[in-house]
């Protein structure tokens, strides 16, 4: 699979023979991180549902104003390795996490002790699997992100409001009703207000869970445009079930399987020429 | 099996499937029929014996020895002060404990105790919560027999309608509505007082109503801790001419409500006290159906925006 446009290459995909230490499972992540540097430092993460090891030793540089793409079969743990980032699990008992996952390049811990959840959800947007606007106004659910984080101007928030939903491509298709119900607008739209709710905050990270399994091919390829568009100033993760879309969209493709990582890697290489049995089978389509 | 024996086999079939279906709606609507005529009877039959009763005087006059001269003014204003009580009680306790089991309680053996004991205690007799506010509120308390002590044994009453509707209420939001918020940084009570409640408030105030309405027919409870049958004259008003220009000595006078002057009504002899009991009655009932209507209504205001 080789996406229709091709993404600017940080480095030359040449196999690297051996194995790097900080990813031992990502054979040019050492030489990616001399180009982009890492925003997010995915270190030997387990994660337990329970006494069910749910992610295995999970390592992952993410790079930093990139796309990374988690793609694997069902129950690989892909989502749960996303929901792991922003602390999701502590909304649900018996939940355990075991590692690090390091905010470059302050390298704060966002599993270390002491670290609250919530700090860290202000950091890491997420866009859901199915549009979830709050029934409030289109305006509302902008500003609330923002409204959490202690902004109360209605000036300030007008400002941000509009420059979210510019850079979510929503903003001419929806001015003239701010304050009109969010659930009036089509599916594919409400997504993108959701994109613009999880970006008008400034997160550091955009956290995507299969964000356009719900969506028409339309909608899909707008959204898909989007995240292309917004990884200028952010980092994204997005987990999709759609190789085509992580090879279009991404730069960066972690391959996952029965919740161990497999294989991390600039995207065209892990597409064209994947290191591991595993992700050839999966990538053309023998097993997933 | 030849195809045409196998066709004519699944057509017998489907017409006997199709028979039961249709025997089965023709049921639930005799039932259904048959139930809204119960109330429609109950409610003619109150009508016509009662409703000749009903005017300025019946509401305006205090009770009486002779029967024409008799109204229910102590007892609707009594009924009205419990009612104020009663919801001032079991609102913010039932709200607050739904949320509580609901978004903030960790689900264990623990939990689940008090869950099956609020579930018993829907279903405990009006008589024991009686038994319980003369024993606590009368006694222990020193509430006396007053419309404070009163209006608590019906909030006690009602306490656990208000829990579970609260938690129905709040189960019906979907958990992608809760992680969204959470997603942006909320806390769990920035996420119930900015999402959680305003989304819910359809169903809370439904339930709300409703626990209403079972209270403000209930006598047994305040019979238990002694409310009068027969009273002439108002609690002391709550608003006063002079500072501190608000009192709530009228928490504490004796009272009565409507369905006990109902049932003093009743239990006397002569034909003119049963009308006066069918025209109390009536009262209680279009009350009752008001506010159940209310709830309905309510309902379909607070939710027409809310779609997921």
């Amino acid at each position: 699979m080789v996406s229709a446009e091709p993404q600017p290459v940080p480095i030359e995909p040449r196999p690297v023979p051996e194995v790097s230490s900080v990813s031992r499972m990502s054979p040019d992540a050492t030489e990616e991180k001399k180009v982009v540097p890492t925003k997010v430092q995915i270190q030997n993460l387990s994660f337990f549902y329970g006494s069910h090891q749910v992610l295995r030793n999970v390592s992952i540089d993410v790079p930093k104003d990139q796309v990374t793409a988690l793609i694997g079969p069902s129950g690989c743990g892909k989502t749960t390795l996303l929901r792991c980032l922003n602390r999701m699990h502590d909304l649900y008992p018996g939940n355990r996490y075991e590692g690090s996952v390091k905010l470059q390049p302050e390298g704060t811990d966002i599993l270390g002790p002491g670290m609250d959840p919530i700090q860290v959800r202000m950091r890491f947007g997420m866009v859901f699997q199915k549009p979830n606007p709050f029934p409030k106004s289109i305006y509302e659910n902008v500003a609330y992100g923002l409204r959490l984080q202690g902004m109360s101007q209605r000036r300030d928030l007008d400002e941000r409001v509009e420059k979210a939903l510019r850079e979510a491509a929503l903003w001419d298709e929806v001015k003239s009703r701010l304050h009109g119900l969010a659930h009036n607008l089509s599916g594919g739209q409400q997504q993108r207000l959701c994109i613009a709710r999880a970006i008008a905050t400034d997160p550091d990270v955009v956290l995507f869970d299969e964000p356009t399994s719900a969506l028409d091919p339309i909608a899909t390829s707008k959204i898909e445009e989007l995240i292309v568009e917004i990884r200028k100033r952010v980092t994204v993760i997005i987990v999709t079930h759609n190789l085509q879309q992580a090879g279009r969209i991404s730069d960066m493709t972690a391959f996952m399987y029965l919740g161990e990582l497999i294989e991390f890697g600039e995207t065209n290489r892990v597409f064209t020429n994947p290191a591991k049995p595993q992700t050839e089978d999966y990538i053309s389509g023998r097993f997933g | 099996m030849l195809p045409e024996r196998f066709l004519e086999q699944q057509r017998g079939r489907a017409l006997r499937r199709k028979a039961v279906d249709r025997w089965f709606g023709r049921l639930g609507l005799l039932l259904t029929l048959g139930t809204l005529a119960v109330l429609g009877v109950l409610l003619l039959n109150l009508a016509a014996n009662g409703l000749f009763r009903i005017d300025w005087h019946f509401l305006t006059s205090f009770p009486s020895r002779r029967a024409a001269e008799a109204g229910v003014l102590s007892a609707w204003v009594g009924t009205a002060l419990l009612m104020l009580v009663t919801a001032s009680l079991a609102i913010p306790l039932g709200v607050a404990a739904g949320i509580y089991l609901e978004e903030y309680a960790p689900k264990n053996k623990w939990t689940d105790f008090v869950e099956i004991n609020i579930a018993n205690l829907a279903g405990v007799p009006s008589i024991l919560y009686g038994l319980m506010a003369l024993g606590l509120f009368v006694y222990k308390f020193r509430f006396g027999q007053s419309i404070l002590a009163g209006g608590m044994a019906l909030g006690c009453l009602v306490l656990p309608i208000v829990i579970v509707s609260t938690r129905e209420a709040l189960r019906t939001i979907p958990a992608m509505i809760r992680e969204a918020a959470f997603a942006l940084g909320a806390t769990r009570w920035q996420a119930v007082w900015h999402h959680l409640l305003p989304y819910s408030t359809g169903g809370i105030a439904t339930g709300v109503i409703l626990a209403m309405s079972r209270a403000i027919g209930e006598s047994s409870p305040l019979i238990t801790i002694g409310a009068l049958t027969f009273i002439a004259f108002l609690p002391p008003p709550a608003i006063l001419n002079h500072a501190p220009f608000v009192s709530f000595s009228w928490l504490f006078s004796p009272f009565t409500a409507l369905p006990i002057q109902m049932f003093n009504w009743v239990s006397r002899p002569g034909e003119e006290f049963q009308a006066n009991a069918a025209a109390a009655g009536l009262l209680l009932m279009v009350i009752t159906l008001g506010m159940n209507g209310a709830a309905i209504l309510l309902r379909r205001h607070a939710q027409r925006n809310i779609k997921w």
